[in-house]
């Protein structure tokens, strides 16, 4: 059901020229910095990034619900055509846990201690849906069920603490798809599971997938991840989406000096790195004091002169390949970007 | 008993029939249960070797690297370190057999005391060790340049850091007593992934350079097999495999193992075939109640594959060893076996 | 890899410096803070000045008693002629010696008590706790009341042999003692509970692990990593058991079982003003203000503190 961006017809989610500013004590601090891109009806598209990247802030902004002193600065966000951030906030509300859903990362702290496990799943379905009650109940003991929740009548009387980790992390998906939205915004949802409760959510968000088409954006800094789970993915740095495409190709040939770079850094499964992993000198940006040109510029091996003093734009590698890079400018030579060679 | 292994020379390291168990009341007049949380685990580390501890949360593991240094005393078994029995020293004389037993830990932005500076920081076990405060001047500053920190970062407070930057400051701190063995708790989980790589290689650099062995314990085995010259694979409390990492990774034998390592993600590249994980019911049984026989029956894969035998859930595997290789399940040999057809071959065995 | 480039050291001069500065600046933000603050300093100045007054508290002048407050005096005077301002101040002394001490004495032993026992653990934390919660039972004011009369009815009669040094003091002090010692028994209660349960929590962190590992002595490791971290609990007590401090003297005195005449004493003060409320008010309203604007002064800056030293003061809301 999955379908590639550069179908106009099927654009689900249209982001153009994002910008978030939180103002500090140190100036401007630009979460996200001009970040645009499509997500398309029943796609799942990955975000990696490391933290303080502006990824999740990103996913946030798309919600409106950036926190305070935060704002979105300007762009668009339309979700089938209809422009969301010039929605009042009632018709907002419609929006949020109906049209799009979010789970977070730690489910405790979204699931309310002393509230019974079933009624937060009905709140969501009826603060959007005057359905009778006894309604209602069913179909949130279904979603229950169809989270994988066993026995989701008794359990649906249980608190969260009764839960595991992943039980909870499974009633969020459940909270967020309950009113079947056609996008769903998964903020780090396994970082704080296990290794294999992680795979048992992954393989709960692809059934959910396939079987209503909700298109889900994966936030993650778990590279790995995202090219299991993901057709596409977009990677942020300092605020700006850096390289895009479709997983295996950026992974495989990765564009941008900061994918490869990050590639390089991540130890693997499969094979031990002699001499110990590549790293990246020095660390991400203080968002408030970017450096002009290319944020990535300073800790970049391939650095040009350009790159200190102008901020690449777009160059597409491919139809729906393309990367921030001065290195990219020159279409006509490919860039000496290399990867380590893994042996073991 | 564990065996030591068969390359020359004692343990540096040693746990025999280790056990740590917690009490926890059942209620007003209703007696108590006892956690398990480390429940009879015998093992060695060799010097200059790394020992990886790897298992989910609830295993058990960060109560193991506590028991071997002592910091929890344990309710049974015993811990020779150097050859001399930990377990039965108390106060100042085991203050001095533990004083080359180091740890580095988890979280970053809890293991620096906020109100000291960094200078005092690292150079605490000096000072605890008597040494006067100019020659703890000069070896701070030594001691910060060998983990990548500017001798000038002595007069900052740990708030001034990033959490990559503090884990140098803790590794520094444990250099600062000269310890033969550090047993490092998960101090890669709550960094970033490019700042994970710079202290890996720290840390093997300083393993290299001072002769250091570790204790690396963690959930990632992605960094474990990089890292790591053994690995130990814990289950609620106790070993359900330990191996040459190699070994592990290319063929692991107990059904838990496969499956944590199916579940791992790892890179797909272009053309290769998705491979699904062996993806385990439910969520790991409380440490309180276990269930009988063998822990890992209730969800274990192989057994299920095998007609849910009777022996899984009566009698508790022993760990069997074979050429440096132990395990503890009754159907080890069928592992390898069962896993190609379900799975494909094992991820490792496809990298040249 | 030096990657500190930005970011600038601290200045030394440390964590008291930084507090300071960001209570000035709360002050600046809140002008109610700014006045007790204000206040605060006034009362304290007064205390401090007392003997540089133009009149002595203790000077009767019975041809010039229950004057209204006039450019003479500022204040009035009293029944017996004494000069209000000069009486005022003095009991502002009073007050502040009370609340000096009695912090003190409760700080030290709530420190010791909870220390201790979160670090001891086991059976003693038990014993100890068990016996904080019964204290607790008790009415402070009460128990106050009763330790009051006590010691005072103890230290105050002629006595020989191994107490009688401690009655000494008790005269010299003008009945101080006995107020000091009640408020120091009964204030150390929730200071230790504070204490207790943050030393539970920084027991376990992992640089006191760390500090273990080092080989440290409990002792070291007490007042090396816990003490400085349990300062900031220990704050928070104060500003509690100042303004509890100061309002239980002025009960006790006022009862009469606080400190002894002359020795001027805000309680006192508005009990003999109770007395005359008819005819000359002032002898009570100049007292009550006093110790109310004191107290309410007193509750503003702790509270301002309170919100100084709250982790969790993070606004949040939608855009």
């Amino acid at each position: 059901m999955a379908v590639t961006s550069s179908d106009p017809q099927d654009v689900l989610l249209d982001v153009a020229d994002l910008r978030v500013h939180i103002p500090s004590p140190r100036g401007i601090v630009e979460a996200v910095d001009g970040v645009s891109f499509r997500i398309g009806r029943g796609e799942v598209v990955g975000i990696v990034g490391e933290s303080g990247c502006g990824k999740s802030m990103l996913a946030l902004s798309i919600m409106r619900l950036v926190p305070l002193p935060g704002r979105i600065a300007s762009g668009r966000v339309s979700l089938l055509g209809r422009d969301l951030l010039g929605l009042s906030e009632r018709e907002m509300r419609k929006v949020r846990g109906n049209e799009i859903g979010m789970i977070f990362q730690d489910p405790s702290a979204s699931l309310n201690p002393v509230m019974k496990i079933g009624r937060q799943v009905r709140e969501t379905i009826e603060a959007h849906y005057a359905l009778p009650g006894d309604q209602a109940r069913a179909r949130s003991i279904e979603m229950l069920r169809a989270v994988r929740i066993p026995e989701p009548e008794i359990r649906a009387q249980d608190y969260p603490h009764q839960y595991s980790g992943g039980m909870r992390q499974r009633v969020m998906i459940g909270i967020g798809m309950a009113n079947r939205p056609k996008l769903l915004i998964a903020d780090e949802p396994t970082t704080a599971l296990d290794v294999t409760v992680q795979a048992q959510i992954m393989e709960l968000l692809r059934v959910m997938n396939e079987e209503t088409g909700t298109a889900i954006i994966l936030i993650t800094h778990n590279i790995a991840l995202v090219s299991r789970a993901c057709s596409r993915v977009l990677v942020m740095y300092a605020g700006r989406i850096v390289e895009s495409g479709p997983t295996a190709e950026v992974f495989d040939n990765p564009q941008h000096p900061y994918t490869a770079a990050l590639l390089n850094a991540v130890p693997r499964i499969e094979s031990r790195v002699e001499g110990g992993l590549a790293t990246i000198e020095g660390r991400p940006p203080d968002l408030a004091r970017k450096p002009v040109g290319c944020a990535f510029s300073p800790r970049c091996a391939l650095r040009q002169a350009i790159c200190v003093t102008d901020q690449p734009g777009v160059t597409a590698v491919s139809p729906d390949h393309s990367a921030r890079c001065w290195l990219l400018a020159d279409r006509n030579s490919p860039p000496p970007v290399k990867e380590t060679r893994h042996g073991d | 008993m564990g065996k030591t292994d068969a390359t020359a020379g004692k343990p540096l390291l040693e746990a025999r029939d280790l056990r740590v168990w917690f009490p926890r009341s059942r209620g007003f007049l209703r007696g108590q249960d006892w956690i398990r949380a480390v429940d009879g685990i015998s093992l060695g580390v060799l010097a200059g070797e790394t020992l990886a501890v790897v298992g989910e949360s609830g295993c058990g593991k960060t109560t193991l690297g506590r028991a071997l240094s002592l910091l929890q005393r344990p309710t049974g078994g015993s811990v020779a370190f150097a050859e001399a029995d930990l377990t039965r020293l108390r106060g100042r004389k085991l203050r001095a057999a533990r004083r080359r037993l180091q740890m580095i830990f988890q979280d970053p932005y809890a293991s620096l005391d906020p109100r000291q500076r960094v200078g005092a920081i690292v150079g605490e076990p000096l000072k605890i060790a008597g040494v006067d405060a100019k020659a703890r001047q000069r070896r701070v500053a030594e001691l910060l340049e060998l983990v990548g920190l500017g001798a000038e970062m002595a007069s900052r407070l740990p708030r001034e850091f990033s959490g990559g930057q503090r884990q140098r400051i803790g590794i520094a701190r444990a250099l600062a007593a000269e310890p033969r063995l550090i047993i490092c708790d998960e101090p890669l989980s709550a960094l970033d992934v490019s700042i994970q790589a710079q202290i890996v290689n720290l840390l093997l650099t300083l393993q290299r350079q001072l002769g250091l062995t570790y204790l690396f314990i963690s959930h990632d085995l992605a960094v474990v097999r990089q890292i790591a010259t053994r690995v130990a694979v814990m289950y609620l409390g106790t070993l359900v495999e330990l191996a040459e990492t190699s070994a592990l990774f290319a063929a692991p034998r107990h059904p838990y193992s496969l499956a944590l390592l199916s579940s791992a993600p790892t890179l797909a590249r272009r053309g290769a075939a998705a491979d699904r994980p062996i993806l385990l019911a439910g969520d790991p049984p409380s440490p309180v109640r276990l269930p009988s026989g063998c822990r890992f029956h209730t969800r274990c894969w192989l057994r299920e594959r095998l007609g849910n035998p009777e022996i899984c859930t009566t009698e508790a595997p022993r760990l069997v060893e074979e050429g440096g290789h132990r395990v503890a399940c009754h159907f080890a040999a069928e592992t390898s076996r069962q896993a190609d057809s379900l799975m494909g071959p094992a991820p490792a065995a496809a990298v040249g | 890899m030096s990657a500190l480039e930005s970011t600038p050291a601290l200045r030394p001069g440390g964590a008291f410096g930084a507090g300071l500065t960001r209570l000035l600046r709360a002050a600046r933000a809140r002008p109610t803070l700014t006045l007790s603050l204000l206040l605060l300093l006034l009362v304290v100045a007064l205390a401090v000045f007392a003997p540089l007054l133009p009149y002595d508290a203790y000077r009767q002048n019975i041809l010039h008693r229950n004057e209204v407050p006039s450019l003479k005096h500022w204040l009035g005077t009293d029944e017996l002629g004494r000069d209000m301002v000069a009486r005022i101040a003095v009991g502002a002394r009073v007050s502040l010696i009370v609340a000096i001490t009695a912090t003190l004495i409760a700080v030290a032993i709530g420190v010791m008590v909870g220390t201790l026992s979160a670090y001891i653990g086991g059976v003693t934390d038990g014993v100890l706790m068990r016996f904080v919660d019964s204290m607790y039972a008790f009415p402070d004011t009460l128990f106050a009341i009763l330790m009051a009369a006590l010691i005072k009815g103890q230290l105050s009669s002629h006595i020989s042999g191994f107490l009688a040094p401690l009655a000494e003091i008790y005269k010299l002090s003008g009945g101080l003692l006995g107020v000091l010692l009640t408020l120091g028994l009964t204030g150390w209660l929730t200071t230790s509970r504070l204490v207790r349960s943050q030393v539970l929590s920084l027991k376990n962190t992992e640089y006191v692990l760390a500090c273990r590992l080092a080989g440290a002595s409990d002792w070291f490791i007490i007042r090396t990593h816990l003490l400085p971290n349990v300062a900031p609990v220990i704050l928070l007590s104060v500003t509690f058991i100042v303004p509890n401090a100061i309002l239980l003297e002025a009960g006790l005195s006022f009862m009469g079982i606080g400190v002894d005449p002359p020795t001027p004493s805000w309680g006192t003060m508005i009990a003999s003003g109770t007395q005359s409320i008819q005819s000359y008010p002032h002898l009570l309203i100049v007292p009550a203000l006093a110790i109310g604007s004191t107290l309410l002064a007193l509750n503003v800056i702790g509270d301002a503190l309170r919100d100084l030293l709250d982790p969790a003061r993070r606004r949040s809301g939608r855009a």
